[in-house]
């Protein structure tokens, strides 16, 4: 046994020391924590797929043009499994003992709030493509912007304002429904958001309901909301949760339309949920049908290399590789506090989901929202909506 | 009214599904004074033998819930062989660590072969009724109605035959019951493999209602189905169908009544307040201490 654990020992040392060397000079390296495992893998996934392709393109052209040369991008890529607890230790261990110079991710806002802290702290720059909750870009105890925190995609106050428009003006519901996940960030935002903007704009909130991560059984609060006879249902909650819950109210006799958030946008809804998701509305960072010709290209790219069509989280975090690479190149060298100063004199971005404009001193871009409609197994494009 | 009578069936479905969960923890402790922390797991591996076999043979509902629950069951009793029984005669403790990294193992392997939610193929398509406002639909009867009369089967097997007598004697005496004897090896694996093999029942059944099945699912409905056997008296079997009926119909009758968000905080407090007046649960006997 001991000589086993010796043999295993002398041929694993090298490795550890080969994996720990002076960091290579032509390389730059950029981290990616990200929801590989867990309870939205589709996610992670989409993430690592885009981020990927972005950087083979990247390093295929020679890589990024720094001061003293040009660099190849590698990625270190780790699974947060969709835990905030780990998703803390992934991005101390990227930033302390990988040696990255930004990192993308977490994308779900349970992970993205916990590695903003930790990345502010440890001064690296952090964008994440995905998460939509305020909190993820602002300081908890002042509520001032981070300095070292981005992302790649508008917020859900904004999230809830087209929400609450669309359903009001374009389908004229007057009353509505909301369940969502109360143990989870992003949905208890986005509830509390659409309810006040609802309401604001004139309608009646009949319902607002919640559960908890890991529930299954939704008959119970299903049951008050067809009592309270709603005109539409907001579930903003992820993808893995809505089919379940579209298909006990189907089965409760519940006929109003669903409407959704972002954290609908993966393809695995469609699968999941079948016939009891058709119809829905949800509000989306991009649609594949009203592109432009980068994001043509993207598309194409993507879907030649994957077999299937990018969805908002590979679109996002493609942009977020993007913007990345757009203040390493900036700042000129392979440094964390150059690229943090690059970043943030960035005012404008044409990416595949549009264009992203910052203001200064904020970490969160100014774009514009898509609503998609569920509609025979796809999704379709119905109309835009501008900031 | 017809919203209290929906709730009420609401009701029963889940109390339904997490009896038959909580019976598996609830055997196994009255047994071998043991927690079985894999259960939970086990049932939710059984949800995806069901997908598998829907997969590769579309077979009808009664056929389906036969061959899982046999596949379940050997599952359970392969458990007991490898990991439980070399633990037999150590400290408690070491056995429900072993419990645990056993549900850790098959919630891995499963989350490794199958990383993503899968749907469940219909395993038939439900009717639905409307009375005067309450939907009933047949896989709600077929759900309850399977529950009920495989605890019915079982509260008979334990009381009236011989094997049962077997487990009971062991539940009290397992050090002299062998010099009886009676083959405890055998009847210790038996009692696995009817446990895991209503969790396997139970799989199949949650999977037609919720059919959108994950690996890590078993986590949250073994808790609740072991919160349930506590509060009915872990080692009494009428006692865990109880507390699943009485936690099924406090967790929809607080949504009911209350805004949902206290459902947890409700149902949790309520677990304390049975167990400071009834610490052995609402059927459980005090254990007798042998000297």
């Amino acid at each position: 046994m001991l000589k086993l654990l010796a043999l295993l020992a002398s041929v694993s040392f090298p490795l550890v020391l080969a994996g720990c060397g002076r960091p290579d000079a032509d390389t730059v390296k950029v981290g990616m924590n990200i929801e590989l495992t867990g309870d939205i893998p589709a996610v992670g996934a989409s993430s690592k797929n885009a981020a990927e392709l972005f950087f083979d393109q990247l390093n295929e052209k020679g890589g990024v043009t720094l001061a003293d040369g040009a660099k190849k991008v590698s990625l270190v890529i780790r699974d947060n499994a969709a835990k905030a607890d780990q998703s803390a230790s992934v991005t101390q261990q990227l930033i302390s003992s990988q040696d990255v110079v930004a990192m993308v991710g977490p994308n779900s806002s349970a992970c993205a709030i916990p590695a903003g802290e930790i990345a502010e702290t440890l001064k690296c720059v952090m964008i994440s493509p995905w998460s939509t909750n305020p909190k993820t870009t602002l300081d908890q105890a002042s509520g001032v912007p981070k300095r070292y925190v981005f992302r790649g995609c508008f917020t859900d106050p904004f999230q809830a304002i087209v929400l609450a428009k669309f359903v009001s003006n374009d389908l004229g519901a007057k009353k509505a429904a909301v369940l969502y996940d109360v143990s989870s960030e992003a949905p208890l935002g986005q509830a509390t958001l659409f309810r006040d903007t609802f309401t604001a704009a004139g309608g009646e909130i009949v319902a607002f309901e919640t559960f908890t991560t890991g529930d299954k059984d939704f008959s119970a609060q299903l049951t008050n909301i067809r009592e309270a006879n709603p005109d539409v249902i907001f579930l903003p909650t992820y993808y893995n949760d809505v089919p379940l819950i579209a298909q006990q109210a189907r089965r409760l006799g519940i006929t109003a339309k669903f409407i959704g958030s972002d954290a609908w946008s993966s393809p695995e809804i469609i699968k999941l949920g079948g016939a009891d998701v058709d119809g829905s509305y949800f509000c989306n960072h991009f649609s594949t049908q009203i592109a432009t010709d980068e994001a043509k290209k993207f598309i194409a790219d993507y879907t030649a290399k994957y077999g299937q069509a990018p969805d908002d989280v590979a679109a996002l975090t493609y942009d977020a590789c993007g913007l990345v690479t757009e203040a390493l190149k900036a700042g000129g060298k392979n440094d964390r506090e150059a690229l943090r100063e690059a970043f943030a004199q960035i005012r404008e971005y044409k990416g595949v989901t549009g264009t992203f404009r910052f203001e200064p001193g904020s970490g969160d871009p100014i774009k514009s929202a898509v609503v998609l409609q569920i509609k025979d197994g796809a999704f379709q494009w119905v109309t835009n909506a501008q900031p | 009214m017809d919203y209290f009578a929906q709730q009420a069936i609401n009701a029963i479905q889940l109390g339904s599904i997490y009896a038959l969960i909580a019976l598996g923890y609830s055997m196994v402790y009255g047994v071998l004074v043991m927690i079985n922390f894999a259960h939970g797991d086990v049932f939710m591996v059984s949800s995806f033998f069901c997908l598998l076999l829907l997969l590769f043979l579309p077979v009808p509902f009664v056929a389906a819930l036969i061959i899982v629950m046999l596949a379940t069951a050997i599952l359970g009793v392969a458990i007991e062989r490898l990991a439980y029984r070399p633990l037999r005669n150590a400290p408690r403790v070491s056995a429900i660590i072993t419990a645990l990294g056993c549900g850790l193992i098959i919630q891995n392997t499963t989350l490794s072969l199958s990383p993503y939610s899968q749907r469940m193929p219909e395993l038939f398509v439900p009717v639905t009724w409307n009375f005067a406002g309450v939907t009933v639909s047949s896989l709600q009867l077929l759900i309850i109605g399977v529950s009920v009369a495989l605890m019915v089967a079982l509260d008979f097997f334990i009381r009236r035959t011989r094997y049962g007598m077997a487990m009971r004697a062991i539940a009290q005496d397992r050090m002299t019951v062998p010099l009886m004897g009676i083959p405890v090896n055998t009847i210790i694996a038996m009692t696995f493999a009817i446990g895991a093999a209503l969790g396997g029942a139970a799989g199949v059944l949650y999977a037609s209602a919720y059919p959108v099945i994950s690996a890590t699912m078993g986590v949250l409905v073994g808790w609740k189905a072991f919160v349930a056997a506590v509060i009915g008296g872990i080692g009494s079997v009428r006692g865990a169908v109880l507390g699943a009926y009485v936690l099924g119909t406090v967790e929809v009758f607080t949504v009911t009544v209350l805004p949902s968000t206290y459902r947890d905080l409700v149902v949790y407090s309520l677990l304390l307040v049975i167990l400071v007046f009834k610490p052995y649960g609402l059927l459980g006997r005090p254990a007798v201490q042998k000297v």
